[in-house]
């Protein structure tokens, strides 16, 4: 008997990883055509770089609640609770900062902790007491909407201290001299960003090389490595060519970042995909999963407190109305992006590109002059479609 | 003609891969046949081939029922011939009645609306039949597996079945509802009905079957015919596997064991109560030991508490109210939970491969590591390299076939996937392993290489329980045997003196005192 797998030739070998690879970034390239659709159909709006900040800061709150609602997804529960909780937390900033004159500093503190209190008060529901996530959260919906509307007695308040605005609207101190109406310290962070992707794909190539792990045609890696590069500084360079970096935009990479990588690379991260998976196997093999569960869910208050604060900073004013609805972008985000709604399945990657295919479709479809009424059908369809076509794939394979 | 049926040239492939070469098979009226052959010899193939899962026009060859060719579109067309197929995994519905169950598909009606006591009554007189006593109003989910397995029975009865396909029928079965369930078989054949039985457990196969046929890599390589004179286990295992298996169990060698001597792990006044009846004790005020080195069977019916006994040390995953003290090494050890158990040096490989043992979807990789991710990992961060080497160690030393550590384990056969979990567990390192039904739904071949496993285990000095319902197996590789009933430990026997009937006299003598 032999212990060895004879190596498959070379020419299956890479047609299958050219498959595989397509599955993976097929989402990349669905998210590419929507982008040079409407880029096409709004001559060249889209990507102007006024209309991409604006995408930025548009989406920003969705994009950082997928990084929440991915994880909570995976362990196989949902949250339908987020848009509420980001309305009700941004009436709480505004209490704090507008009524009670708080320094915003202390008053954004003090709304991520109620956020993770919130988050914790569900989850233990959900976690400890096998209260089905989609009940209780639903309960937590009704509720901090209702304590929304009592905080801010049905009025909108604002306007908030502009330090506190500068979280959405402002932009990064620029350190160089600027020419050309460009941003260079923008496009430098861009460029540095660009280059330390590339330098990460290399080491890891490298490393897999040197363990004698199977890896992609090195051609194939190389265009992909340029590609990655050129698109970078090519959004770097538009969007250093309005204002420069979006405040939000930099601590939306770095949660995503972040969040990359403890899904990937940590323990932690490992064990909640396998409470996903299979709970019961995972509880078997020394996992807490009650606890990961509880956690994820403290997680999910804490990122739609931020998305609160910073959809509060963006209108200026806390609204009753603030946070209406946007649960559904954020689950359809995940959703898109390749989770599976029976746990274990998904990738942080997979919810930031599908939050971002929702946003240009919103961006797009309002430049074009679509009414809401049909971009919510239009949406409605591509979320089924996107699902419909990874099921098709799974059951392929 | 007395043939009921008879596939002819049968040839399927898949993607390039041929599953069925050429297969001719014949059943005659009446009579039980047995299909016999590893896994992935063909034996599911063919029977889905016969029961229209896969339609005619997807394979080559020709199926003749009952004197004419037939042509099914699908499992319909030879449901409505009195084909039906039962399977392994049972397609009950938990929650619904004995008599839903059964008639979920075709209840009696009038103008739509169900006729409750003509279903009532067929119920019944379907129970009787296989028999089975129980209330058509019972839960399906209150039923015991060999009684699920039997209303599987009564619904195939209401098609008025006339060729019955059994596929590991008694695979989840104790001795004696097995027993009672090929004593069925035969009383269906009194009455005319064809059996064509598919089954691992060759004891059944030569105390049962009229013919047998043995599939191999798609094949048929044997036929035998038992009513001339019985046919030897050996015989068909030869076939199966064709190469001599001499011993179908590693000869065991103590004394090679690096120190059989000090007690390993020892178990003391251990009493679990159910976790949903917390005044009903399971396993009741329990001493066991396992000394360094030693394979120590647990015998015993299903439902005797042997699982639950396991599982109660393993971290108190099974049960409330558990009391005891457990000293590994002479030591007390804390089991009180999963990770506490682990770290002490415990490991418990489920019966339950796919339910409580993998993560189907992950691959072999994040599977073999997941008990033990920080022997992986610095700071609570994966390195995926050293993660990699311990995966491929485990490949090569357990000999997991497999196209590379990055494959689902979903897509592993039965063997594989247990290799995965031993893999698991002994990347935990532990002082003691218990192993529940190891060998369960996995061919002849894999077998003996977990045989095989386990034995080194042993050599290497750990102390291993192996929980498992086939007598013979717990004969053939344990240094010891204690049966379970009832929640006791009812007898102890070294490898040497056990045999299946004094361990079967150790129950059934328990059995009668029972109030």
């Amino acid at each position: 008997m032999s212990d060895k797998t004879l190596p498959l030739p070379e020419t299956r070998q890479h047609a299958g990883l050219l498959k595989s690879s397509l599955r993976e970034y097929g989402m990349l390239l669905s998210l590419f055509a929507i982008m040079i659709f409407f880029q096409v159909a709004t001559d060249g709006t889209l990507l102007r770089p006024l209309n991409l900040t604006n995408l930025v800061l548009q989406n920003s709150y969705i994009v950082i609640m997928a990084l929440g609602m991915l994880l909570v997804i995976v362990t196989g529960h949902i949250d339908l609770s987020v848009g509420s909780v980001a309305g009700f937390i941004g009436a709480v900033a505004a209490v704090l900062m507008v009524r009670m004159g708080l320094h915003f500093v202390p008053a954004a503190l003090i709304c991520l902790a109620v956020g993770g209190l919130i988050g914790a008060a569900q989850g233990y529901w959900v976690a400890y007491f096998r209260i089905p996530s989609f009940i209780v959260t639903l309960a937590g919906m009704l509720v901090f909407k209702g304590l929304a509307l009592a905080l801010l007695q049905g009025q909108s308040v604002g306007p908030f201290p502009p330090t506190f605005q500068k979280l959405s609207s402002g932009f990064i101190p620029e350190l160089l001299p600027g020419f050309e109406g460009l941003y260079p310290t923008s496009l430098a962070i861009g460029a540095l960003l660009a280059l330390a992707l590339v330098y990460l794909n290399h080491r890891a190539r490298a490393l897999r090389e040197s363990h004698g792990v199977e890896t992609e045609p090195y051609g194939f890696f190389l265009g992909k490595n340029l590609l990655v590069f050129a698109v970078v500084v090519y959004f770097a360079y538009l969007i250093a060519s309005h204002r420069g970096l979006p405040n939000v935009l930099v601590i939306m990479t770095a949660l995503i970042a972040l969040y990359a990588f403890v899904t990937a690379r940590t323990v932690v991260g490992r064990q909640i995909y396998a409470v996903g998976g299979n709970a019961k196997a995972a509880r078997l093999s020394g996992i807490k999963a009650e606890r990961l569960t509880f956690l994820t869910f403290v997680n999910m208050g804490v990122l739609a407190a931020l998305a609160g604060l910073v959809f509060a900073a963006r209108l200026n004013t806390a609204t009753p109305k603030a946070g209406l609805g946007f649960e559904l972008d954020v689950i359809a985000a995940c959703f898109i992006g390749g989770a599976s709604a029976y746990g274990g399945v998904g990738k942080v990657g997979g919810a930031v590109i599908g939050a971002l295919i929702m946003g240009v479709m919103n961006n797009g479809m309002s430049i074009l002059g679509i009414g809401i009424d049909y971009q919510q059908v239009i949406k409605g369809l591509v979320l089924l479609g996107a699902v419909c076509l990874d099921v098709y794939n799974q059951r392929r394979t | 003609m007395n043939a009921i049926l008879e596939m002819r040239g049968i040839s399927k492939s898949f993607t390039g891969v041929k599953a069925l070469a050429d297969v001719s098979f014949t059943v005659e009226r009446g009579e039980i046949h047995a299909l016999v052959g590893e896994n992935g010899a063909g034996k599911s193939t063919l029977m889905k081939v016969l029961s229209g899962v896969y339609p005619h026009g997807s394979y080559e060859g020709a199926i003749v029922f009952d004197g004419q060719e037939r042509r099914f579109r699908d499992i319909v067309d030879s449901e409505a011939l009195g084909i039906v197929i039962i399977h392994q995994e049972l397609a009950l519905i938990p929650l619904l009645s004995i008599a839903e169950n059964i008639f979920i598909a075709n209840p009696p009606a009038r103008r739509g609306v169900i006729d409750r006591g003509e279903v009532h009554r067929r119920t019944k007189s379907l129970l009787a039949k296989v028999g089975l006593d129980e209330a058509p109003d019972t839960l399906v989910t209150d039923l015991g597996v060999g009684k699920q397995q039997l209303v599987e029975i009564a619904k195939a009865l209401a098609k008025d079945v006339r060729l019955l396909i059994l596929d590991e029928p008694t695979a989840s079965l104790n001795e004696k509802d097995s027993a009672a369930l090929l004593d069925l078989l035969a009383e269906f054949r009194a009455q005319g009905i064809a059996s064509i039985l598919i089954t691992h457990k060759l004891n059944e196969v030569s105390r049962i079957a009229d013919r047998i046929t043995v599939l191999r890599d798609g094949r048929t390589v044997d036929r035998l015919d038992c009513r001339a004179g019985p046919v030897e286990e050996d015989r068909i295992i030869t076939s199966m596997v064709n190469r001599d298996m001499e011993h179908r169990y590693p000869k065991r060698n103590p004394t090679a064991g690096a120190t059989m001597g000090d007690t390993i792990l020892e178990v003391s006044g251990w009493s679990v109560h159910h976790p949903e009846h917390a005044d009903r004790p399971v396993i009741r005020n329990v001493d066991f030991r396992v000394r360094r080195g030693e394979i120590v069977g647990i015998a015993g019916l299903m439902g005797a508490g042997r699982t639950e006994f396991a599982m109660s040390l393993f971290g108190r995953s099974w049960g409330r109210r558990i009391s005891g003290e457990v000293r590994l090494e002479g030591r007390p050890a804390d089991l009180s939970t999963v990770r506490r158990a682990i770290d002490a040096g415990l490991a418990y490989v489920t019966e339950d491969r796919k339910q409580l043992g993998l993560l189907l979807e992950e691959d072999v990789r994040a599977n073999v590591t997941l008990a033990n991710l920080r022997g992986v990992s610095s700071n609570s961060v994966i390195d995926d390299m050293k993660e990699l080497k311990v995966a491929s160690g485990y490949r090569g030393r357990m000999r997991i076939r497999c196209a590379s550590v990055y494959q689902p384990v979903g897509l592993l056969s039965g063997g594989n996937q247990q290799k995965v979990v031993l893999s698991k567990w002994l990347f935990t390192d532990p002082k003691v392993l218990i192993l529940d039904e190891p060998t369960r739904g996995i061919d002849v071949g894999a077998k003996y290489e977990i045989y095989c496993i386990i034995q080194e285990l042993a050599d290497a000095g750990k102390g291993v329980i192996v929980i498992s319902s086939e007598m013979p197996e717990l004969l053939g590789i344990c240094d010891r045997i204690c049966v379970m009933h009832d929640g006791v430990f009812v007898a102890d026997f070294p490898a040497a003196e056990a045999t299946q009937e004094r361990i079967m006299r150790a129950i059934m003598r328990k059995e009668e005192r029972r109030p």
